[in-house]
């Protein structure tokens, strides 16, 4: 798959962009100023923007609790993510859904999902109105090597394949189901393995490699828009953070972690645009301090929306209804 | 106008037909839809009239909701096949975590219209897997409506506004209603969500209920009206909203208040109805709300059984007298 120079920096720049807001977000639950919890996306980045560079703006994703950096990648905006979080009037959803909800339907952002392997069968939902609608659209789906082991996977799978719908699979097999290895608990422990049985194509990614992500899930959202039915993605990877902020982490050893940190997909394609010299130390410099402001500003506009009426708890369930018993 | 006699199936078919006539965008999906027109003949000549709107989908119910929910959320009006009432306990994170809640959650952004058309009730010797009437349990569920219809006129009224409703919809059909005939207005009608109707009109209690137990009250009434017990029947046809009205009106003549439905009693729908009857209608009573439905046991095979656990005619009759008596 052919990709510039400029695309290139705007694929890094997306990533620092996700890695920036996610340090920022672990920041502000640190100091209490997000309610309930959050789960983190670093060390998954290249996923999330490797996927969403190769859709257009009219395709739909459905992403997962830890949905940040799939959102940042299809183009959600910061501010409002982070006013979300903060539980703010402002927010996607208007403080209504919190970090396990954001939702942007202009943006074919059909959600985050709070349900482990929920996004299954919304997006059978959207391949089916792609479909039915005659457009050329492509939905794809986020999920982890947890959510593999529902039977909402193994439904979407038999379904988009005998339907041919255009729709990916992208799995991000992390290592860990919240604390559960897949070491333990992933039955041949390959997910796109599993795609011979529905006849459709599955990979296996360097998940942790944008380039290797970008490739192969371009070569599946080029079959989805041609008609020839889904495929299955797993892009490898490893999150760097706990499940959620704050996990005592016991599943797993540090020196399991330094490990991995050694594998920052951020600090692999670096490398690769320094070599290339489609960046250089200086640039490098100026793009994070340029990431890093627009961050600052978002967490500012966050932090200075107002917090929603409590009255507004009751608005915006049914569409043409209201209820009164408040 | 004129009527014609149909039954309820007959009433369902010619509305669908009239809907999908009128509006391309929506569609039927659910098991066994194309084959015999429905398990129970409900879609009769839609597939032939409409064979790319009439999906067949595998035994797959999570991603059947999920098939109408994401195409819900992307453009289209589904209506859902469950098949049989009882199956929704296979796709209840679809419908409860998922349906229900993804409007509210995104704080607004998206309206679901959806129908989920779920054949309930006993009767037909189908023992626990196939007579189950789960309405309340979808009462109890923010973000969804509820209706449940008796005559072919309601079904026909009713299922139009539900397929033009922007918020989902869980539509009950009794199963030993759908060959119920009775007379249906010629032309183009729409029954409102939220408007119960008065079925008999009566001075010395009003009787509260829904679905078949209507067509079981309306025989035992025959009977009370020769022993000189004048019955007002109201059918509630839509449970969320409800038509607390009428009910007030009703019960502000005739003082007394009875409530019949055949699923079970504790938790049932008829709770509601009694507390919402003691709080708002406490000074117009002459006796205690009764409530009269199945026994709290999972439906049994044996006729015997059977009718034993779900009110019967004479059951009705009976807890009329006992109401009155106070």
């Amino acid at each position: 798959m052919k990709i510039s120079k400029k695309e290139k920096l705007k694929l890094y720049r997306k990533m620092l962009l996700i890695r920036a807001f996610e340090e920022k977000a672990g920041l502000l639950f640190k100091e209490g100023h997000v309610p309930g919890f959050i789960h983190l996306s670093i060390g998954e980045e290249a996923s999330a923007v490797g996927t969403c560079s190769v859709l257009r703006e009219d395709d739909y994703i459905a992403s997962t609790h830890r949905g940040h950096g799939h959102l940042i990648a299809k183009g959600a905006d910061p501010k409002f993510m982070f006013a979300e979080l903060l539980g703010k009037a402002t927010g996607y959803c208007k403080g209504k859904g919190g970090s396990m909800h954001i939702a942007d339907f202009s943006l074919g952002i059909l959600g985050a999902n709070g349900v482990v392997g929920g996004g299954f069968p919304i997006i059978i939902g959207a391949g089916l109105s792609i479909k039915l609608r005659k457009t050329k659209q492509v939905a794809v789906v986020f999920f982890g090597d947890g959510a593999a082991n529902r039977g909402t996977f193994h439904e979407a799978c038999n379904m988009a394949s005998i339907w041919k719908l255009p729709v990916v699979f992208v799995c991000e097999n992390n290592l860990y189901a919240s604390t559960t290895p897949a070491k333990y608990a992933l039955a041949g422990g390959s997910v796109a393995k599993r795609a011979s049985a529905y006849a459709i194509p599955g990979y296996e990614v360097d998940g942790n490699d944008v380039l290797s992500v970008r490739e192969t899930v371009g070569r599946a959202v080029k079959r989805a828009r041609e008609g020839k039915g889904p495929s299955i993605v797993e892009n490898r990877t490893y999150r760097f953070r706990g499940h959620f902020e704050g996990d005592p982490q016991r599943y797993r050893t540090e020196e399991e972690i330094q490990q991995y940190l050694k594998n920052d997909p951020i600090e692999r394609f670096k490398k690769i645009l320094l070599r290339d010299g489609i960046l250089s130390e200086s640039e490098d410099n100026r793009m994070r301090r340029e990431v890093q402001d627009e961050i600052e500003d978002a967490v500012r506009y966050a932090m200075e929306s107002p917090f929603p009426k409590p009255q507004d708890a009751l608005s915006d369930l049914y569409t043409n209804w209201r209820i009164d018993n408040g | 106008m004129g009527k014609r006699i149909l039954s309820c199936a007959e009433a369902l078919s010619e509305a669908l037909h009239e809907e999908m006539e009128r509006d391309d965008s929506i569609f039927i999906i659910g098991e066994d839809i194309t084959a015999h027109d429905g398990i129970f003949g409900q879609f009769k000549g839609l597939y032939k009239r409409f064979p790319d709107r009439v999906i067949d989908t595998p035994i797959s119910e999570t991603c059947i909701i999920g098939a109408g929910l994401g195409a819900a959320l992307t453009g289209m009006r589904p209506l859902v096949d469950m098949h049989f009432a009882d199956f929704v306990t296979t796709a209840m994170d679809e419908i409860a975590n998922q349906t229900a809640k993804i409007r509210y959650m995104s704080g607004g952004q998206v309206s679901i219209p959806m129908v989920i058309w779920a054949p309930d009730g006993g009767g037909l010797r189908a023992a626990a897997h196939h007579s189950q009437c789960l309405e309340s349990w979808f009462v109890h569920l923010p973000g969804i409506k509820v209706v449940i219809p008796s005559e072919p006129a309601d079904v026909k009224g009713l299922i139009k506004s539900a397929l033009r409703d922007d918020d989902p919809v869980i539509f009950f059909q009794h199963k030993r209603l759908f060959s119920e005939k009775g007379p249906v207005p010629e032309g183009e009608y729409l029954i409102p969500l939220g408007k119960a109707d008065i079925k008999r009109k009566g001075s010395d209690i009003t009787i509260i209920t829904y679905s078949r137990m209507t067509y079981l009250c309306l025989e035992a009434a025959k009977t009370l009206k020769d022993e000189g017990i004048d019955v007002e029947i109201i059918d509630l046809r839509t449970l969320k909203p409800l038509d607390f009205e009428l009910i007030s009106e009703s019960i502000s003549h005739t003082y007394h208040a009875l409530i019949v439905h055949e699923a079970c009693l504790t938790g049932g729908f008829g709770a509601e109805i009694a507390a919402l009857i003691g709080e708002k209608l406490f000074d117009y009573l002459d006796a205690p709300v009764r409530r009269l439905a199945s026994k709290d046991v999972p439906i049994p095979f044996s006729p015997v059984m059977e009718d034993y656990v779900i009110p019967q005619v004479k059951d009705i009759i009976d807890a009329v007298k006992e109401t009155l008596r106070g």
